[in-house]
């Protein structure tokens, strides 16, 4: 506060005639004179604003009262979900407004009412001094001292050993149980993977897995896939085998029939079709979303996580989008009913790339 | 032992200051914890007031009402991904007898069973996305006003710590419910995982116990969000708020304010009263959200099913900005290497980036520091506008996590506005290298015009909209001189001067140690400080006054040149 006095000194300069003895920069002019509320000098008005304060702790009370009656009041047992609408509403009118009104009362009181003339505190440096700093040291050495640690290398080495490989008794049995049996080439493989004597109702000859429908995990006719529609595929059974949802993340494959003279089929890959159906993985390789969204006019798939964009009639190579590789073929063809089934399993891993997937 | 008790007692009796069950309860904690000197120590404590602090508050509240609808929540999840039928007789009609997780079917049985259950979760989401909200401005406040300079530095990294774990906190719990939406986050979290060289497919075996989803991954998710994380939280928000305590809370420049007091209202009552109404403040406005506003109805995605997604998803918007940086991201840069696959792709949107972005908002205090070497104690903030160069930086890191924000909801801009995905894809690809550098430039501009504009209105005062004529016919309008409490407003701040170190070489051509570090020193200095305005001095102003100016400042229409002449910038 003492510094109001200098603010006299500055800004002057017709006071004491010249600017050779001004200070180099403004001095603190110290704390504004205090402005007073209209509430401090006139009681009525402090009187109305006690009042308002009432009433607004007077609201939270009614709301929270509503909030009870209404929890006893709207039933949930029944199956309405307009009592849930209801029921919901209210409880959180009830709790929303009780709350409000307190906080609302509780500001509006420390605005109006309480003292507002604003107070000074003195603030120290966080260290208390070299002095302090010394003897803080001084007891360290002192400590160190009677610890008797200096020039026994022996023990501070057994020391630091004990403690780093302690707790490894304790990490590594969690870390170790955490990846289960940390069998990473189960990556490669899926459920299309040929069997010898499998199920005929879910692999052909015992063998080759049929396209099934997701998810009615019924047959598909080759005759039935209409053109350039997409049909969600799983294999044949699948539902009923173990670890069903881990197989399905791997398995889900998408099919589309376009007309046969657009399809780009590499020579290797010419028996992967049946008549212009073609079969992809439907995991993206980007992170592994499914690639859901089929565009009719250009024959892309795209996928609605990151908009990686894959062509149906080029391998479905990346056309756009944070993808690299194209979504992974699965070879296909029917059976003498016209059912379709995979003669293979994908040739490579699919969804998102891992550092050890051309391995 | 006796005598100190009973002259405990007697003060406690004696003195009517109090009313009897106070002194009583005082008197009591007294003599087992030492409660008086506590008292003594923080009941009169001042804080000084100001809008944005209360940033920091909504922070700490939304954590608490996390806390209490959590614990309600819990009450009635099951944190179990058996496969169980939806009964038959529940609602959602549409859930029905469908085969989904025990999590799952928890989720949406309290949301229609349990009384207020959907209020409760409804509020937790909220304030979920309350509390990330409220701790990023909270962080920028302090970034833009300097806050985190000494001594604040290491509570700067406390809280910036609780950022990273609240980051935690709502990827864990947005798993829980274990619907479409949420299994395809877990999904695109284990794709990136995976891009990590070398142990990313072991880290993905580790999150969920097997190949995903696997069983393990929500009782997992579970013991973290609502275990580890909230106690790490809650620990460091105690460790915050002492250090708040401990060094006093900063204050905004202005008269009577220096870096050696704090003006402001006593803790109680003022502030007991503001800052506790303030906690029902949030938790009412969070309360009524949770009852008037939807949010995540889990049951409309339906159970998860690794074949499904839903088109147009978004991510909660603190996770936006990671959706958006793997949008961006071109496809080519997936490389096979002696075999091994290195997919940069994946691994650049998704761990270099944020990286980068965190290590700058984490390093930022000690970079400033270097550059400054400053070695006091800052308890007055900086306006913004003084400190062009760090705002300016501010300014570009916002507009990077910006255009990361839009990359997010490509789609949906696309859809709403009818433009073509690609195209805004590319437009995005290029702002995100070009927009934070004009942004800077911008920025760092209207921070000096500004400080220009101060100095003006020090120097010739406020415009008053009047225009007078002399006797001899000259027009001029009148400028109303500031009073000294606003002048020091603009005046008072401290302008650092990029740092002067000694030559290289000494006389004798011998090099001096430690060259380099010292050249990438100055170099650094000198784009934070090369530019800038000093503030006016009483010497500036007497000579502008003495230039034709009377106490009822009559001037002449501009000054652009004296501006200039003054010593604007060093440039």
């Amino acid at each position: 506060m003492s510094d109001q006095h200098h603010s006299s000194e500055v800004g002057r300069p017709d006071d004491d005639g010249g600017a050779m003895n001004l200070p180099e920069r403004f001095e603190n002019p110290g704390l504004e004179p205090h402005r007073h509320r209209l509430g401090d000098s006139d009681p009525k008005i402090a009187k109305r604003s006690e009042r308002q304060i009432v009433f607004i702790f007077l609201i939270s009370v009614l709301a929270s009262i509503g909030g009870l009656v209404g929890y006893f009041l709207i039933p949930v047992d029944e199956p309405n979900v307009l009592n849930v609408r209801l029921s919901t509403l209210v409880l959180g009118l009830g709790l929303g407004l009780g709350m409000l009104g307190i906080g609302v009362a509780a500001v509006q009181w420390a605005r109006a009412l309480m003292d507002d003339t604003e107070k000074i505190e003195d603030r120290h440096p966080m260290s208390a001094g070299s002095a302090v700093q010394q003897q803080a040291f001084e007891m360290l050495r002192d400590g160190a001292k009677e610890a008797n640690v200096a020039r026994r290398p022996v023990l501070k080495g057994a020391v630091g050993g004990a403690l780093a490989l302690a707790p490894l008794v304790y990490l590594v049995p969690l870390i170790g149980n955490l990846g289960a049996d940390w069998d990473i080439s189960k990556f490669a493989h899926t459920a299309w993977r040929p069997v010898r004597g499998g199920d005929p109702e879910m692999y052909y000859q015992g063998q080759f897995r049929y396209l099934a429908l997701d998810p009615q995990d019924t047959r598909i006719r080759a005759a039935d896939v209409t053109n350039n529609n997409i049909v969600h595929v799983i294999p044949r059974g699948l539902p009923e085998q173990e670890h069903y949802l881990e197989e399905k993340a791997k398995a889900v494959v998408l099919l589309v029939r376009v007309d046969p003279a657009l399809l780009k089929e590499s020579p290797e890959r010419a028996s992967w079709s049946y008549d212009g159906i073609v079969a992809y993985s439907k995991i993206c390789t980007h992170v592994g979303c499914p690639v859901a969204l089929y565009e009719q006019q250009t024959h892309h798939l795209l996928c609605p996580c990151h908009q990686s964009t894959f062509d149906i009639t080029d391998a479905a190579k990346v056309v756009f989008g944070p993808a690299k590789r194209a979504l992974p073929q699965l070879p296909i063809a029917v059976d003498e009913e016209g059912y379709l089934y995979a003669t293979a399993d994908f040739d490579e891993p699919v969804g998102p790339s891992y550092w050890q997937r051309e391995r | 032992m006796t005598e100190t008790s009973a002259s405990g007692r007697s003060a406690a009796t004696a003195d009517p200051i109090v009313p009897k069950p106070v002194s009583g309860t005082v008197d009591y904690l007294d003599q087992r914890v030492g409660a008086a000197s506590m008292i003594k120590g923080l009941a009169r404590k001042i804080f000084p007031d100001h809008w944005s602090f209360l940033l920091g508050e909504i922070a700490l509240y939304s954590f608490i009402v996390l806390l209490l609808s959590g614990i309600f929540l819990t009450m009635f999840f099951v944190p179990s991904m058996a496969e169980v039928h939806y009964p038959e007789d529940a609602l959602p009609v549409t859930m029905q007898g469908i085969e989904m997780s025990e999590a799952f079917a928890s989720t949406v049985y309290m949301s229609f069973h349990v009384r207020g259950g959907l209020l409760m979760r409804q509020i937790h989401h909220w304030a979920a996305l309350l509390f990330v909200a409220s701790m990023v401005i909270h962080m920028l406040r302090v970034f833009f006003t300097g806050a985190f300079r000494k001594p604040r530095e290491l509570n700067y990294l406390v809280g910036f710590s609780m950022l990273i774990l609240s980051l935690l906190a709502g990827l864990t719990g947005y798993s829980l419910p274990d619907d479409v939406l949420s299994g395809n986050g877990l999904r695109i979290t284990d794709g990136v995982v995976k891009s990590i060289p070398i142990i990313g497919s072991y880290m993905s075996y580790m999150v969920f116990g097997g190949e995903f989803p696997g069983t393990d991954v929500i009782p997992r998710m579970f013991t973290l969000h609502i275990l580890l994380i909230p106690g790490l939280i809650l620990a460091l928000v105690a460790l915050h708020l002492f250090l708040v305590f401990w060094q006093k809370h900063t204050q905004y420049p202005g008269p009577g304010r220096t870096d050696k007091n704090v003006v402001g209202y006593p803790l109680f009552p003022v502030y007991m009263a503001k800052a506790g109404g303030f906690f029902f403040i949030v938790f009412g406005v969070l309360a009524l959200m949770g009852g008037i506003m939807s949010i995540n109805a889990v049951w409309n995605y339906g159970p998860f099913d690794p074949a499904l997604v839903s088109a147009g998803a978004q991510p909660d918007w603190y996770m936006l900005f990671l959706e958006g940086s793997l949008r961006l991201m071109p496809g080519q840069p997936e490389f096979v290497i002696l075999g091994w696959t290195l997919s940069l792709n994946v691994l650049i949107p998704a761990v270099v980036l944020p990286g980068l972005l965190f290590t700058f908002l984490g390093a930022y205090p000690f970079i400033e520091r270097a550059v400054t070497k400053d070695m006091g104690e800052h308890h007055v903030l900086d306006r913004p506008r003084n400190t062009a160069t760090r705002t300016s930086l501010g300014a570009a890191f916002l507009s990077v996590f910006i255009v990361l924000l839009i990359a997010g909801s490509n789609d949906l801009v696309a859809t709403h506005f009818g433009l073509s995905l690609n195209a805004i894809t590319w437009a995005l690809r290029v702002l995100i290298f070009v927009l934070p550098v004009v942004v800077f430039i911008i920025t760092k501009r209207i921070c000096l015009a500004l400080q220009r504009k101060d100095r003006e209105v020090v120097l010739h005062g406020h415009e008053t909209g009047q225009v007078r004529r002399t006797a001899d016919g000259k027009f001029y309008e009148v400028h109303q001189p500031l009073d000294e409490y606003e002048r020091w407003i603009k005046v008072g701040h401290h302008v650092y001067r990029p740092l002067q170190l000694a030559a290289r070489e000494d006389a004798n051509g011998v090099r001096r140690p430690g060259g380099h570090l010292d050249n990438l020193r100055t170099s650094f200095s000198r784009f934070f400080y090369e530019d800038r305005v000093e503030p006016v001095t009483p010497t500036e102003i007497a000579a502008a006054h003495g230039n034709g100016h009377a106490e009822i400042t009559e001037g002449e229409p501009t000054h652009a040149g004296e501006l200039t002449s003054t010593g604007g910038t060093s440039r």
